[in-house]
């Protein structure tokens, strides 16, 4: 079971492997990594902390979204189960229904519709033998904000360069210049005096004219970058255009960059009433007209712009 | 006016008139005709006044109108007596280094009247464009009108070609590369080299000074033997002193840069870089 929000080099032969050696045929395993050190109350508290039997394994204490530290290892939200788990659920549901009724609090009505897999099931099923976590120190990360996704496609484009380097496109004379890992759909046409990375991808049928740059960014198909124009921090949406010489630039909001275990802390949208600078994104078939700076905003799908923008969110 | 007086021994010398000229001004420097009119009325001193809208925001010159002598000075005057201002051009005789001491002398304070009360002083009009470009962003407003003025009197002067659009005005020994589209209004300094893909708007860009490929500059002033990296933004009255080196990618939105410096971050928001 995945949680869709996560990019991870996704282990999954590895718990298999792992549940093997270390449960019997009865356990389930729960992916964990290590939150940054430096970052810990921040992250710890966003994500569930799991305490463990540093032999065994075995999950020895679980809390979701604590409110005081817990553990370095956070819960990565993907999990290897066997159909005993429906037993569990069923369990729990069960007790939370007695529970109901004994309650007097009108939020009853609530508790007895929803089990959550993390408070309701974890927490029953730390220390009793039955949980296991396989700590990887693979890359993962919680995808959260639009602009986590040029992060996730960082650590997936490396992982690209060590596994698969034969999908990153090379430096070739009459081919645009090549700057660490960068992404090239098959049926994208990318003119030879573009300079492209690190970390860009760039998806099926773009067009991707003379003199351009694009850093960090994220191209989705179909959109046409004119010549001269500059994209740096940005999702371009499929069959958007922008214009000649314009500027396309968003703000990174990346954790600690020296740090393997760094994680992005998820942020609020605004702060002190001014939106916070982040990615810029460009729905789908967003125009941008030739020579307009568009900074740190965010435009929604089939907007004509006529000038620039910064700090916006363009309805 | 106290430099004046430091070059007292020069001006004298032969007895004839000089022009003195404040060089935060621009305009169309009428010098044949102010020698013409200083000559006629025989006093010590002209000034060159120009006509503004507003003149409320300076210190007015009130004359007769056909001798053009000059009666006072009103300064910021609160109701109308003149629209017409100082323009910061003057043609003296010899005769008005009496008047000056070895010191520092405002001339328009302490000189100027007095010359005014005993019928010393006259004014003549200035026609076309005057500008008081000590600030950069009425530098840029007086390039234009200079640049606009060349059109009319020197059109042969103005560059043309591929990729030039209105008033532009490149020294010969600029190099300007392909795919740029420069102007309206835009000067070139020498010796300044332009890469490919490069659009400039309504800026100076002064002698020696480097503009690599694909960037895109609006209403900026880039100093001597300055340096803009590929696929700079630099716009609303940017400015390079001296020796500045912008890096690749940035953007620079009002930023006033001070000599020798190197920029290698944005500058979204107008600030001084010292």
């Amino acid at each position: 079971v995945l949680n869709a929000d996560v990019c991870s080099e996704f282990p999954l032969q590895e718990m298999l492997d792992f549940r093997q050696r270390h449960g019997d045929a009865h356990s389930f395993v729960m992916l964990g990594t290590t939150a940054l050190r430096a970052r810990q109350g921040a992250q710890a508290l966003n994500c569930g902390g799991i305490v463990a039997n540093a032999d065994t394994h075995e999950v020895l204490h679980y809390v979701e979204k604590p409110s005081t530290f817990v553990s370095e290892i956070i819960n990565c939200g993907i999990y290897l189960f066997t159909p005993a788990i429906f037993q569990h659920i069923g369990d729990v549901f069960r007790r939370n229904q007695q529970e109901l009724v004994l309650e007097e609090n009108s939020n009853g009505w609530q508790r007895a519709e929803v089990i959550r897999l993390e408070q309701d099931i974890f927490t029953a099923l730390a220390g009793s033998g039955k949980l296991y976590v396989y700590k990887t120190d693979g890359f993962w990360s919680q995808i959260k904000s639009a602009g986590s996704a040029i992060y996730a496609s960082r650590l997936y484009l490396n992982q690209y360069s060590q596994c698969h380097p034969e999908r990153l496109a090379q430096n070739k004379p009459g081919g645009p210049i090549i700057r660490g890992n960068v992404y090239i759909h098959p049926t994208a046409s990318v003119d030879s005096t573009a300079v492209l990375g690190p970390n860009v991808s760039i998806g099926k049928g773009v067009t991707v004219g003379a003199g351009v740059r694009v850093r960090e960014s994220i191209v989705l198909h179909g959109a046409s970058l004119h010549d001269h124009t500059c994209v740096l921090n940005t999702i371009v949406g499929w069959d958007s255009t922008i214009g000649r010489w314009a500027r396309v630039e968003g703000t990174p909001s990346d954790p600690n960059p020296n740090d393997p275990y760094a994680k992005i802390d998820s942020e609020t949208l605004f702060r002190d009433g001014r939106l916070t600078p982040s990615i810029t994104i460009l729905g789908c078939s967003v125009t941008i007209p030739a020579e307009v700076v568009i900074l740190n905003s965010i435009v929604l799908p089939h907007k004509e712009l006529s000038r620039s923008y910064k700090n916006q969110i363009i309805l | 006016a106290g430099p004046l007086a430091l070059a007292r021994d020069l001006l004298a010398e032969d007895g004839e008139p000089f022009f003195v000229l404040n060089s935060d001004v621009i305009c169309e420097f009428p010098f044949a005709a102010l020698a013409s009119f200083h000559r006629h009325h025989g006093g010590e001193g002209s000034i060159i006044v120009t006509r503004v809208e507003e003149p409320a925001k300076y210190g007015v010159v009130v004359s007769e109108p056909d001798s053009g002598r000059i009666c006072r000075f009103v300064e910021k005057p609160r109701v109308f007596v003149s629209n017409k201002i100082n323009a910061g051009l003057y043609m003296f005789s010899p005769a008005i280094l009496r008047r000056i001491q070895l010191r520092p002398t405002s001339i328009e304070k302490e000189i100027f009247p007095a010359m005014a009360q005993e019928g010393q002083l006259y004014a003549m009009e200035l026609q076309g464009f005057w500008m008081d470009i000590g600030q950069p962003k009425d530098f840029l407003t007086g390039m234009c009108m200079y640049l606009h003025s060349l059109r009319i009197q020197h059109p042969e002067r103005l560059h043309s070609g591929p990729g030039i659009v209105g008033n532009v005005l490149v020294d010969p020994s600029a190099k300007i590369g392909a795919n740029c589209i420069i102007g309206p209004n835009v000067t070139i300094g020498a010796g300044v080299v332009v890469e490919d893909g490069v659009r400039i708007k309504r800026c100076t860009v002064l002698k020696g000074a480097r503009i690599r490929s694909h960037s895109w500059l609006e209403s900026c002033i880039v100093g001597w033997s300055c340096s803009v990296g590929q696929w700079v933004r630099m716009e609303n009255v940017t400015v390079l002193g001296e020796d500045v080196i912008v890096n690749d990618e940035l953007y620079l939105n009002g930023a006033n840069v001070l000599p020798h410096k190197s920029i290698a971050e944005s500058v979204p928001e107008p600030r001084i870089i010292m």
